[in-house]
């Protein structure tokens, strides 16, 4: 069904709803896209007119400035006109219905939404019912997906260690509330690296983590042991609140990155994480900081990525592509 | 009043152990005469039932008509249509209505709209407690007058377990049977799918097992403290069939249900993100689904209902979690009988006995018997007849199923209502 909506008949990317179903040539597909348009934020005018007249909607039912800001920029970059709503502050908190916004959207001539959303499935839910026209990435929905944050992540681990067979990574923190992880899990399962360890107090990892295709671990030492590429991820601080977790200090003794810990993995392992980070609670400053941390070039490798993703999106209908 | 002869169908009665080929006679609202006719009946109607299987209409332990209070997802005319449709002579409605169940007031206006309706036989399930807020005691003795037929707290939860305890006691007190949905709250939260291999994949809020399973549990002891009739409504797991086995070992005076759905989906077939399949309970494990048919067949689960959850468009609209749980079944409850037989070769009698007599006895009701001077109570339906589930063939303003679209064997060809012929099935 995921491969039904998101491709066309030909096998195209028409949305980008989720890692699942995606084959290893299109994700490379995505990947070699995006390493045609990392060149252009260095130029002098950052700007290609390849989504020229197209009107791109950020569609944000939670609250985010990173994620916007990066999508904001690739559409710009493309010379497409964007118009951010952040529906959390907005028109559903009057009662107006999912599906309302989107039909009133839709009147307004749109040809792709980028959303994010509280609720596992909402990007589903929207990419379903939308007119047949418009594209949807999805910018993730609650602990289900996020893809373009997953990609960025593929991209810079391809720039460091050039391929994805044989590596081993590992993924630290709270997996079980973690749309990140999930579509990270996919990515690194479909691109064909050797392992992927996820690293978590059994609080913090879903129930059936062993069906995602990935090596659950409790020992940070155990688990980072002779791997490639660190991925931390954040912990929220309501964790606290729900028996999770005892305190953020007891995380950091257990989970938390730090020199010592890092030095089980491989010396060339470079350490990722995909923002805010926690200093002091997920993240050492000193690692955070540190030689092996690429946690700005993914920041960066972000626009890219969804450059990439919105020209292939709206590339197959007349786009610009 | 008419006299009908229903000639040449299979007669299944589980209840008085028959099963062959011959007539039914109904005179004066009542069965008159299994297999043979008396030699002077001179029918008003005949019924060729050739190929066809008679049985007694099938009596629902829930089934949700959405009056009063939520008539934009159904009334109690368009349901019972569906029920009369679906071969479903007498039903049970749980005390989630609004207001709910907990007033004699309530009881009598869904008795005068289930009048109206020309459908009598809906029975009013009363709220355990007040308002169904867990707290104080409902006036079951007052429901019990007014016709309730049991009590139950429905899909909200209880207090604690003192409250429990004193509802058991109290229901007792009146004889009053309690029917109980075993669900933890604490440990089922938000989640809105089976915690399981699916749930983790999704990033769903799942449910486990445990939280139906622990709450069954504390409840099986206090039923036992307490000597409480308890009856368990929509068991979903392995470790429920367990312990309602064990309890029955032992001796309590327990009962158990499962909805049809239950026995035949798990969460293998949920289609991502369609909301069609969100239920509550969830679809569990193939292994839950197992054990499920498996109590079916050994008498652990004595009924099958239908928990029909009719809702309108908007409410399945929406993210996964957001939208309301629960299915329109009434009128896929035939063809997925059947089709335990068919496809897990559970014994038909079986399943036909727990749409019909076993339902009866839980509730103590003189039906769900082809026994001569019993309501004539009569389902007629082939069981070979293909049909397809769409706005042609569906009666339920509800369309929330994941059969939409879908084709299914066996129909409801006619269902008789004391006497009374009230649906007949027209192929169109």
């Amino acid at each position: 069904m995921h491969r039904h909506l998101q491709l066309t008949e030909h096998g195209k990317l028409k949305h980008f709803l989720s890692i699942e179903g995606l084959s290893k040539r299109l994700l490379t597909e995505i990947l070699d896209t995006a390493e045609s348009f990392a060149g252009i934020s260095e130029h002098q005018v950052k700007k290609v007119p390849l989504l020229r007249g197209k009107t791109i909607v950020n569609l944000f039912f939670e609250n985010s400035t990173r994620t916007r800001t990066t999508f904001e920029l690739a559409a710009t970059r493309l010379s497409a006109d964007v118009l951010n709503m952040n529906i959390a502050t907005s028109a559903t908190s009057k009662g107006e219905s999912l599906l309302d916004t989107i039909r009133n959207l839709e009147a307004m001539h749109v040809d792709m939404f980028v959303v994010r959303h509280a609720l596992s499935g909402a990007a589903h839910f929207i990419a379903q019912h939308t007119a047949p026209h418009i594209s949807v990435i999805n910018a993730g929905d609650g602990q289900h997906a996020h893809p373009t944050q997953a990609m960025l992540d593929m991209f810079t681990i391809r720039q460091h260690k050039k391929q994805f067979a044989g590596l081993k990574v590992a993924i630290v923190g709270d997996i079980l509330h973690s749309r990140v992880a999930r579509s990270q899990i996919l990515a690194l399962n479909t691109l064909g690296v050797a392992e992927v360890r996820v690293i978590a107090p059994k609080t913090l990892l879903p129930a059936h983590v062993c069906s995602m295709g990935v090596i659950p671990l409790h020992d940070m030492e155990e688990g980072l042991s002779d791997v490639d590429v660190v991925i931390m991820l954040r912990l929220q601080k309501e964790r606290m609140n729900s028996a999770f977790l005892p305190s953020e200090s007891e995380f950091f003794k257990c989970y938390g990155l730090t020199e010592t810990k890092l030095q089980q993995a491989k010396p060339d392992a470079i350490v990722m994480h995909p923002g805010p980070i926690n200093r002091g609670v997920e993240i050492a400053s000193s690692v955070a900081d540190g030689p092996q941390s690429v946690i700005l070039e993914q920041v960066s490798n972000g626009i890219a990525v969804r450059m990439a993703v919105m020209t292939m999106t709206l590339g197959h209908h007349g786009g610009a592509a | 009043m008419t006299k009908i002869l229903i000639e040449n169908g299979r007669i299944i009665d589980p209840a008085n152990a028959v099963d062959a080929v011959g007539s039914l006679c109904i005179a004066d609202g009542k069965i008159l005469q299994v297999l043979t006719p008396p030699a002077d009946f001179t029918p008003d109607l005949t019924i060729n039932a050739k190929g066809q299987i008679v049985c007694p209409g099938f009596i629902d332990l829930s089934a949700r008509l959405r009056e009063p209070g939520h008539s934009h997802k159904g009334t109690i005319k368009s349901e019972t249509r569906a029920a009369l449709s679906a071969g479903v002579t007498s039903l049970c409605l749980p005390p989630d209505t609004k207001p709910c169940i907990d007033s004699p007031a309530v009881v009598e206006y869904i008795k005068d709209k289930a009048e109206a309706a020309d459908y009598p036989r809906v029975y009013s399930i009363g709220a355990l407690t007040q308002r169904l807020d867990g707290t104080e005691l409902s006036s079951m003795f007052a429901l019990k007058q007014a016709g309730c037929i049991a009590v139950s707290n429905a899909h909200a939860p209880l207090g604690n377990l003192l409250i429990l305890r004193r509802a058991m006691e109290y229901a007792g007190t009146h004889g009053l049977l309690l029917m109980y949905r075993a669900n933890e709250a604490s440990l089922s939260g938000k989640g809105c799918a089976h915690e399981g291999a699916m749930a983790s994949q999704y990033g769903l809020p799942g449910i486990p097992v445990a939280a139906e399973s622990i709450a069954l549990a504390q409840a099986l002891e206090l039923a036992q403290l307490t000597g409480c009739r308890m009856h368990v409504s929509q068991i979903s797991c392995k470790q429920s069939v367990i312990k309602i086995q064990q309890a029955k070992k032992y001796g309590l005076n327990v009962t158990a249900d499962a909805a049809i759905h239950q026995l035949h989906l798990s969460e293998n077939d949920v289609l991502p993100f369609d909301s069609h399949y969100h239920v509550i309970p969830p679809f569990r494990s193939e292994e839950d689904g197992h054990y499920l048919r498996e109590g079916l067949a050994n008498g652990t689960i004595d009924a099958i209902c239908s928990d029909h959850q009719p809702h309108d468009l908007d409410a399945k609209l929406g993210a996964f979690p957001e939208t309301e749980p629960g299915i329109a079944s009434l009128e896929t409850l035939l063809p997925l009988t059947l089709e335990l037989t068919s496809l897990h070769r559970i014994d038909l009698h079986k399943t036909l006995a727990s749409l019909t007599q076993k339902p009866a006895a839980i509730l103590g009701l003189q039906a769900g018997a082809l026994t001569s001077g019993f309501s004539a109570d009569v389902c007629i339906f082939d069981p070979d007849l293909p049909w397809q589930v769409n706005e042609q063939t569906w009666h339920s303003a509800g369309r929330n199923t994941p059969y939409w679209q879908q084709s299914l064997i066996g129909k409801v060809t006619h269902t008789i209502q004391g006497g009374r012929l009230l649906y007949k099935f027209r192929n169109r």
